[in-house]
């Protein structure tokens, strides 16, 4: 029953201090909202969580602009669903429409056991570029 | 306005709060402080009362507040009714809980600034609400400033009046009226136009917000005074489940309480045929409620091996056969989440 997809651990980009931040990243569906959400974690070498402000200088495409921009795009700390520790959780506005634009130019997709890969994929196209994490190409190409 | 629901709006916990003995800095310690706490609201929305009564006694810094029940950091979204209901299983009053100024858990508990923190998750909460019941946040998002100061005011006040003067423009509806109405359009419908698809791709499935608090015993008990259950003393414990309760009206179907329990957890009672009532468009979810139909586990979940040992909402222990229509519109939340508390006996095998 566990809807929970975990990505592989990732470095923060070497700050001018030389320290490398950590950071995790799961990917829940969320039953509420019939899509899949973002959830993170990010933490000093030493276990120290990161303040929202360290976050955004590591994620670019987390940027002011996009909470600016978007009545309901944010990023909000929050209990991760199974966990039971708090994490942060990327609210995203729109994603069913949005991921419904992105499927209905797909002719090829009808119901086959690959529509859930390229459903996330697709998902991850846009929702990664949030947080500078980028899909080899190889997955891009997979039928 | 239903009896029920000013009954529940009115509901109260008294607490005795004692100050945690690493924030006494003075001797004799103080007395601990009690409280009426509405069962619509969060703990930390009573510091502006608690407070005056420790301030003298607190060490210098900044406070970081939180509350505890024998040991247990409680976690402050929870509304105050919900966690009396969880942790305190024989309900004893005053409910003895300690309050901390320092030493913040952040491992363990989202912080939680001020009283605007908990506002925000509680309107958070009412658009995940509105999504569900609506299929969009729209109506929450929309609501003007002065209407959100108002609701909210109204949930800090436990004024039900003042409360629905508000959230009615929201149109959450209550259960029963969305569904007669969607049947009613849906005959019409069918009526008016010819080589329509089937009847079931047009019938509309209610959504009802739930947030379920589940946690499991494996021993019988009869009667919490002579022998009870091993309180809760780790979130751990708690399986939280925060799923919609999915309801289509099959003709003279009855959809009980427990129905809707059972419905919400598979993994103990099997997996509900709702396959080929589903609506065309949320086909793109198609691991809706989470059953991997190549998991071994879920394949084995097919036969009971639990039994629900009581629910608990708003602080009552209703009869599992009771229509969960009513539940739903009675024992909601402000935010319209119904939050149930349920305790499971699962059969060692």
């Amino acid at each position: 029953m566990k809807n929970h997809l975990i990505m592989p651990h990732w470095y923060g980009p070497d700050s001018d201090y030389h320290e490398i931040n950590h950071y995790d990243f799961h990917v829940v569906y969320s039953a509420s909202y019939k899509v899949p959400v973002m959830y993170l974690r990010a933490y000093h070498s030493d276990g120290q969580p990161l303040l929202f402000s360290e976050i955004e200088k590591d994620l670019p495409g987390l940027s002011v602009k996009l909470v600016s921009e978007s009545k309901c795009s944010f990023i909000t700390q929050e209990k991760h669903p199974y966990l039971n520790r708090p994490w942060c959780k990327l609210h995203l506005c729109g994603t069913s429409e949005w991921m419904k634009l992105l499927f209905s130019t797909h002719k090829s997709l009808t119901t086959n056991g690959s529509t859930i890969e390229h459903y996330l994929i697709s998902w991850f196209s846009v929702v990664g570029q949030m947080f500078g994490l980028k899909i080899p190409l190889e997955m891009l190409n997979c039928s | 306005m239903t009896d029920a629901q000013k009954n529940v709006w009115a509901g109260a916990i008294p607490l005795q709060i004692e100050l945690h003995e690493f924030d006494v800095t003075t001797s004799p310690p103080p007395p601990p402080v009690l409280v009426l706490a509405p069962r619509m609201g969060y703990l930390p929305l009573l510091i502006s009362i608690i407070k005056p009564h420790f301030s003298s006694t607190l060490p210098p810094g900044e406070d970081t507040i939180w509350f505890e029940y024998k040991g247990l950091p409680l976690k402050w979204y929870i509304p105050t009714g919900v966690l009396f209901d969880l942790l305190c299983v024989e309900p004893k009053r005053p409910w003895n809980l300690t309050v901390n100024f320092r030493r913040y858990p952040k491992n363990i508990l989202l912080p939680c600034e001020s009283e605007d923190t908990v506002k925000w998750s509680f309107i958070n909460s009412l658009k995940e609400a509105a999504y569900i019941i609506t299929g969009n946040c729209k109506n929450v998002m929309n609501m003007s400033q002065t209407d959100q100061a108002e609701l909210w005011q109204s949930v800090l006040k436990s004024n039900l009046d003042a409360f629905q003067r508000v959230s009615s423009k929201l149109k959450l509806g209550t259960f029963e009226d969305e569904f007669v109405v969607h049947i009613d359009s849906n005959t019409k419908k069918l009526q008016q136009s010819s080589g329509e698809t089937d009847v079931a791709a047009q019938m509309k499935i209610a959504r009802i917000p739930v947030r379920l608090y589940v946690w499991t015993v494996s021993e019988d008990f009869d009667d919490f005074e002579d022998a009870p259950p091993t309180p809760i003393d780790s979130w751990d414990k708690v399986s939280y489940i925060n799923r919609p309760v999915e309801v289509h009206k099959e003709e003279g179907k009855y959809f009980s309480l427990r129905d809707a329990i059972e419905s919400l957890l598979p993994e103990f009672f099997g997996e509900r045929n709702l396959s080929d009532e589903r609506d065309p468009s949320t086909k793109q979810s198609a691991e809706e409620g989470g059953e991997n139909p190549f998991d071994p586990v879920s394949l084995c979940s097919q036969l009971k091996n639990a039994e629900i040992k009581f629910v608990r909402i708003q602080g009552i222990e209703p009869k599992l056969e009771i229509p969960f229509s009513w539940v739903a519109r009675n024992l909601i939340n402000p935010e319209h989440f119904l939050h149930t508390c349920v305790c499971l006996k699962v059969i060692q095998a």
